[in-house]
């Protein structure tokens, strides 16, 4: 079992030993090209994460976000600058960068336990005893509260459990990153609020390091240490960076009538909807 | 439900026990009421099969009808075929014992049957090998796809029997010809459709397995084939009734003790009512066959069409 919230202390401490950041994005460019015609994506984006980090990633539609996800998981490769992870290049996938993709992408075919456990028994099959890997699964499904749930196939089970053994699936991989497209986007709202409570408690327990990428304001507010807010496209780059200083755990209720809370948002609010309103592609 | 829960009340009112008795009273209420269930589930079973029979009406009087109007057609003296009347007076052993063993060749239609299905069996086996995995490569790989595509779309037109000769003249012999016609035959539309169902596969899949690193062969086992499978199922079901279609065909042909050379054989001992029963055994053959593939394929594609 994993002891409860030293782990994101002991990040803080290794994070002053070592002085160097989890992941570095240097000045990358992303375009695609097809046909004769190439569209510029992203445009010299940089930024470095820290171990134990919450980052969102928040912009219109269109704006690269995914595509720097992708980037970030290795699904694409960067058409100039690098990424470095743990000062290694990342150019292709692996379960240290773990997603949690927008529409949960488990494998219909398989139970839920079985959706985990084809990743647990991927990552660990070689480090790990086949009663460990039960266990692990097993524990990771209770992370997300669907070990009741454990012999369904994502066909019989809502679309907010379905995400749960997505997140559940990713966090068994033990990734260095997790990276989140968009995880709540297709859930409705009371759904929405209760699944990022849940992400919240793993995040404070486990100390995880996760990029998220969202187009919700409150949600990015609430769950993040930082805000990375993207200007439009074609050529998208990091507009501004807002540091989320509100003092952890958070409630939601509660946030309301905390001081920083309302000017977070409207910073956000101000980037998205002011400077960055979101123009209508033309084709 | 209000109700019944104040009658036990009442019940209970005008004696000395408390709320306690009737939460208990209420409580065997409930439990009486199970043992109702399995009464249910039988009774279930009992409407399905009642709705079975009421499904397979229509179809029986249909078929009736036409026998007593073909009956009736062939019933006079210029008829050139039997009557439903004169088959079963003629060919009742037949009809009725599938499995009698006179002669080498003087054997029951179950008999010839099972030697052909067990030509399909091979022949289909190895369609269905060869089959899914060319599809895999076809649907994997763009330039596997640019090479072996043309090739297929031309091949696949050729009729089965047009391979006949030259498979004769390959393996000098009746017997493998027959299953390699059935093996050409079928083999192109579970080609076509493995590749399809491979090239169908949602990009989620492909970004999961990339996440994992699968390797190739574990993509294959735990991504293409479950993902792919109810193409594929479709593409056997396919080969499958070409390959029984092949098969009386060719037997014609090649000779033996197979159902289609039994056809030939009557047709020149001009017992036209043989083959009458032969047609009947062959099309209820060819119908379980294609049922059996799309059970099998449903059973294997439980869990893909719910995605």
């Amino acid at each position: 079992m994993i002891a409860p919230v030293t782990p994101r202390a002991h990040a803080y401490a290794q994070k002053t030993l070592l002085d160097r950041p989890l992941l570095r994005i240097d000045h990358v460019d992303k375009s695609f090209r097809r046909g004769g015609t190439t569209t510029e994506v992203l445009k010299d984006v940089s930024l470095t994460i820290e171990k134990g980090e919450y980052v969102s990633i928040i912009g219109h539609s269109g704006c690269g976000k995914s595509t720097l996800l992708n980037l970030v998981a290795g699904l694409i490769q960067v058409s100039a600058g690098g990424i470095l992870l743990e000062d290694r290049e990342v150019n292709a996938p692996g379960p240290d960068r773990a997603v949690v993709f927008q529409n949960h992408s488990l494998l219909p075919w398989l139970t839920a336990y079985d959706n985990v456990r084809l990743a647990v028994d991927k990552v660990f099959g070689a480090t790990k005893s086949r009663a460990e890997r039960h266990g692990w699964t097993m524990h990771n499904l209770d992370l997300v509260q669907m070990g009741h749930a454990k012999d369904k196939r994502p066909g019989e089970i809502s679309g907010g459990m379905k995400q749960r053994v997505g997140i559940a699936r990713a966090l068994a991989m033990e990734p260095k990153v997790l990276l989140m497209d968009e995880p709540f986007g297709a859930l409705d709202a009371l759904t929405r609020a209760y699944l990022q409570d849940t992400v919240m408690q793993i995040h404070t327990r486990l100390g995880n390091t996760v990029i998220m990428i969202t187009h919700d304001v409150d949600e990015a507010v609430l769950l993040s240490d930082r805000i990375v807010m993207m200007t439009n496209g074609p050529a998208a780059r990091i507009g501004e960076v807002l540091d989320v200083k509100l003092p952890r755990p958070r409630n939601r209720i509660e946030l309301a009538s905390v001081p920083g809370y309302l000017a977070a948002r409207e910073a956000v609010l101000k980037f998205l909807y002011e400077r960055h309103r979101y123009v209508e592609a033309v084709a | 439900m209000t109700a019944s829960n104040l009658r036990v009340f009442e019940m209970h009112a005008g004696t000395p026990s408390t709320s306690a008795a009737a939460a208990t009273a209420i409580e065997n209420r409930v439990v009486r009421v199970s043992p109702l269930k399995p009464n249910s589930r039988t009774a279930r079973a009992a409407t399905a099969v009642a709705r079975g029979i009421v499904n397979a009406i229509p179809a029986l009087i249909v078929v009736v009808l036409l026998l007593l109007v073909w009956e009736m057609a062939s019933s006079g003296p210029k008829a050139s075929l039997p009557s439903p009347s004169k088959i079963w007076l003629e060919a009742r052993d037949l009809i009725t014992q599938p499995f009698f063993v006179y002669g080498p060749q003087d054997i029951g239609l179950g008999w010839r049957i099972l030697t052909s299905l067990q030509r399909v069996a091979i022949g289909f086996a190895l369609a269905a090998m060869v089959g899914i995995m060319l599809g895999a490569l076809v649907g994997q790989s763009q330039w596997a796809m640019r090479g072996l595509d043309p090739l297929f779309q031309v091949l696949r037109t050729v009729p089965p029997l047009a391979w006949l000769p030259i498979s004769l003249a390959a393996f000098r012999d009746s017997v493998p010809s027959a299953i390699f016609v059935i093996f050409i035959t079928s083999i192109w539309p579970i080609i076509i459709n493995t590749a399809v169902g491979i090239r169908n596969i949602p990009q989620d899949y492909r970004n999961v397995a990339a996440v994992l690193q699968l390797n190739s062969y574990e993509f294959f086992r735990r991504i293409m084939v479950p993902a792919a499978a109810p193409y594929i199922f479709t593409g056997l079901r396919i080969g499958v009734g070409l390959s029984w279609l092949a098969i009386v065909a060719a037997e014609m042909l090649t000779g033996g003790v197979g159902i289609g050379f039994f056809i030939w054989d009557a047709w020149n001992s001009s017992k036209l009512p043989d083959i009458v029963v032969a047609l009947v055994y062959i099309g209820l053959v060819g119908f379980c066959l294609d049922r059996a593939i799309a059970a099998l394929g449903g059973l294997a594609t439980r869990g893909t069409a719910a995605a």
